[in-house]
């Protein structure tokens, strides 16, 4: 009989801790389907982050190292550097990325670090109970947003797609989300692309992936994806935000 | 010999820069050396020195508190160090920009005008130069043989040029009769 | 190989370059900076890693990230720079990553100042970052020493997989003394836990901190605990002056050690027998000749640029058998031989 669908290499047999509707499943075996597409499985190094995502260092099978809270991109560019010639991701959420570790962010992105940035936006700290994130949407209640995250106070949530494509270095930003099959088809293309510029050399690649996290929001799995069509794409619209290879024709 | 030298002056009088010939030379004669500089601000305008130890023992604390040897190249640098001289000290006065005389009278005091012989000479910024020239012929704390060597370490090699003009300052402070 | 005059930050950057360090993260901090000049001169000539990182915090975690794969790499910064550093610090030590960190210290706490200072001996020596953990601790008294240690700093981390810190201070980052620089040695690591690509013939390896189960995180810690015991049984280093008739002994690192050696000098000419222990490695901490000492001497002076740190350590080791004095100044303020010799007349008097 053939077999039509098989668990990508570069996933280990661990079973994943996520919570049940959680959409960081399908995120890592997207990124464990381009490393196994791209054949880079023995030569690919991967930095967890802190968060949600902290153990999947355990779950994919190249080589992995767990960086300190938001340092993965510091982590990622002294692997990088050390070996030029391996392939190397980070695999951060958005508190990682976009809030304690953002100077990271933006000085490996206008170095066009030759890496491959995986960024999952949920609007939410979900490790640590569901507090507010740098990536909360104005209004939306968390632990530590109790009567709604409200702009006058704590500001506005930050789009980092916007953001990092006002500099003039990083190679490749692309928004995507995981909440149909239409967006996950397109999500796997983006990173593989990723992988793909990494490997051709091109410079710094970061695909920010919309994600669930139907415990903290206070949804059914089911809810949750349509929350995300609702309230999250229209704040954070999906799409190509930079991208170098065209720039260059 | 133990011989504890304190350079001072303005930042840009090529306080520092003295030092190290200074601090190059006793190497190549196979002595004892160190050199510390004072850092921060002051290295931009403001009032530096530097600590020179050149010896026949081993360096103990490279500051310099109480000197054998005080350049002062500045009104400020006299006032502040004259007092820290070490009784038969030797004091190097820049007197065309220091018109006061040393007020003690257990050190020995050198004039020279060496912002004025530099200028003369057409060699305006080296009056550490001139006034190094001077501390050599008097205290023979290091020897004029083979300084070009010495300088040559010194003098950075995109201004390897300067060597020359350097060392005819060293000359002329050397040979300058008080 | 003949002496070459060089700064102290110099030697440290050139010495790291031939122990065979090709990548150095940093960031500008008087008065350090000169590690970070040279190493941007030097790297690209020789194929290495030279990067001016957007933080300190950023700094040591590339540092982090070079060490997980196998090879040498060093940080360096002053005093405000290695308290950002400490987070990753802690991290090296607990995921067992060799690294150099070099402080060459000033005046604080805070902002501080520029000026020369010995006041990070606790952070350095007791874990300035969270949890149980050591680093090799060394601590130059010369230009030379500022380049041999940083070579042995290298090779000790390597042994012990843990960082290493070099400590200096303004002075020795600052002051120019001849150095025979050590011979250039190619660096191939041999490191099996490294993660430099499985190569699809091996299992996964992860560098990792954490330990949910603490059952697991209490037996790392303990396996530590037995390095760190061989580390202190073998790797003591320290410097013996005059202290073989001595009734008074100074105990100094750094370039208190150098104050001191002109102060006991003076005392020697004035009849006053003072020596000198001048612990080399900080941690390990030279307990064993300190305590041998106590018994042949009236007692002790610790002399330090800060308000008395390293006297604790100091005071543990001799067991209070002996009076242990400070003779210290702060700020960027160093000790005079004078302020030191008189703390030696003091003692021998028998004022304590």
């Amino acid at each position: 009989m053939a077999v039509v669908f098989k668990k990508p290499e570069a996933l280990t047999d661990a079973p994943l801790h996520y919570c049940p509707g959680c959409t960081h499943g399908i995120i890592h075996r997207l990124v464990a389907e381009a490393i196994d597409d791209l054949g880079i499985l023995g030569r690919t190094v991967g930095v967890a982050p802190v968060g949600c995502a902290v153990m999947s260092y355990d779950y994919f099978s190249c080589d992995m190292v767990e960086a300190a809270h938001g340092r993965a991109p510091a982590v990622a560019t002294g692997l990088k550097r050390a070996m030029p010639d391996r392939i190397i991701f980070t695999y951060q959420g958005d508190g990682d990325l976009a809030s304690i570790g953002m100077a990271e962010t933006v000085h490996a992105a206008t170095r066009n670090e030759n890496i491959t940035v995986i960024f999952v936006n949920n609007a939410i700290y979900g490790m640590t109970g569901g507090q507010m994130a740098p990536t909360s949407l104005p209004g939306q209640v968390t632990q530590t947003s109790p009567y709604g995250r409200d702009v006058k106070t704590v500001g506005y949530p930050i789009k980092v797609c916007e953001l990092l494509s006002a500099l003039d270095a990083p190679y490749y930003i692309e928004r995507v989300a995981v909440n149909n099959v239409k967006n996950v088809l397109a999500a796997k293309k983006a990173i593989n692309r990723a992988f793909r510029n990494q490997i051709e050399g091109k410079g710094f690649s970061l695909i920010e992936v919309i994600s669930s996290c139907p415990t903290n929001w206070g949804m059914t799995p089911d809810n949750a994806l349509k929350w995300i069509d609702t309230d999250m794409i229209p704040y954070y619209p999906l799409g190509v935000y930079r991208d170098k290879s065209k720039e260059a024709e | 010999m133990y011989t504890q030298i304190l350079i001072a002056g303005f930042g840009g009088q090529g306080i520092l820069f003295a030092g190290k010939v200074l601090a190059y030379k006793g190497l190549e004669e196979d002595r004892q050396i160190s050199w510390l500089p004072s850092y921060g601000p002051e290295m931009r305008g403001g009032t530096a020195n530097c600590s020179v130890i050149i010896s026949d023992t081993p360096v103990g604390s490279p500051i310099v508190s109480n000197p054998d040897i005080l350049i002062a190249m500045n009104l400020p640098s006299l006032d502040k160090y004259e007092d820290a001289a070490v009784p038969g000290a030797q004091l190097f006065i820049d007197s065309f920009l220091i018109e006061r005389k040393v007020a003690r009278t257990d050190v020995k005091a050198h004039y020279i005008p060496a912002t004025k012989i530099a200028r003369d000479l057409g060699l305006p910024t080296l009056a550490n130069m001139i006034i190094l020239g001077k501390v050599i012929k008097e205290t023979g704390v290091v020897s004029m043989d083979g300084l070009k060597e010495a300088l040559s370490k010194t003098v950075s090699a995109k201004h390897a040029d300067l060597i020359d003009a350097n060392l005819k300052a060293i000359e002329a402070g050397y040979n300058y009769a008080e | 190989m003949a002496k070459v005059l060089m700064k102290g930050n110099e030697a440290i950057a050139e010495a790291a370059i031939r122990a065979g360090c090709r990548h150095y993260f940093g960031y500008p901090i008087t008065p350090q900076t000169e590690v970070a000049a040279y190493m941007s001169k030097r790297m690209p000539k020789i194929g290495g890693t030279f990067l001016q990182a957007e933080s300190e915090i950023s700094a040591v975690n590339m540092v982090y990230g070079v060490a997980s794969a196998g090879l040498r790499a060093m940080t360096s910064s002053s005093s405000p720079g290695v308290s950002l550093k400490q987070e990753g610090i802690s991290y090296l030590a607990g995921c067992d990553l060799p690294a150099l960190i070099v402080n060459v210290q000033r005046g604080g706490p805070g902002l501080g100042g520029i000026q020369p200072s010995q006041s990070d001996y606790f952070q350095a020596t007791k874990g300035g970052g969270h949890g149980d953990y050591h680093l090799i601790v060394l601590a130059p008294a010369s230009v030379q020493e500022m380049a041999d240690l940083t070579v042995k700093a290298f090779d000790l981390a390597d042994k012990y997989r843990m960082p290493a810190m070099l400590l200096a201070d303004g002075t020795m980052g600052q002051m120019m003394e001849p150095v025979e620089l050590p011979e250039p040695a190619e660096y191939k690591p041999d490191k099996p836990w490294t993660v430099t690509g499985t190569e699809n013939r091996r299992e996964h390896n992860i560098v990792n901190s954490l330990y949910l189960v603490p059952e697991q995180l209490e037996q790392k810690n303990l396996e530590r605990y037995e390095k760190y015991a061989s580390v202190e049984k073998n790797e003591v280093m320290y410097e013996e002056y005059m202290t073989d008739d001595a009734d008074i002994c100074v105990v100094a690192f750094g370039i208190a050690a150098r104050v001191s050696k002109n102060a006991i000098t003076e005392a020697r000419k004035r009849g006053i027998k003072a020596g000198l222990i001048r612990p080399i490695t900080l941690w390990p901490f030279p307990s064993g000749v300190i305590r041998k000492t106590a018994d042949k001497v009236k007692g002790f002076i610790s002399v330090e640029l800060s308000m008395g740190q390293m006297i604790e350590d100091i005071r543990l080791a001799e067991e209070c058998k002996k009076p242990v004095t400070l003779c210290s100044r702060v700020g960027g303020m160093i000790p005079s031989p004078e302020e030191v010799l008189n703390a030696i007349i003091k003692m021998e008097g028998g004022e304590n």
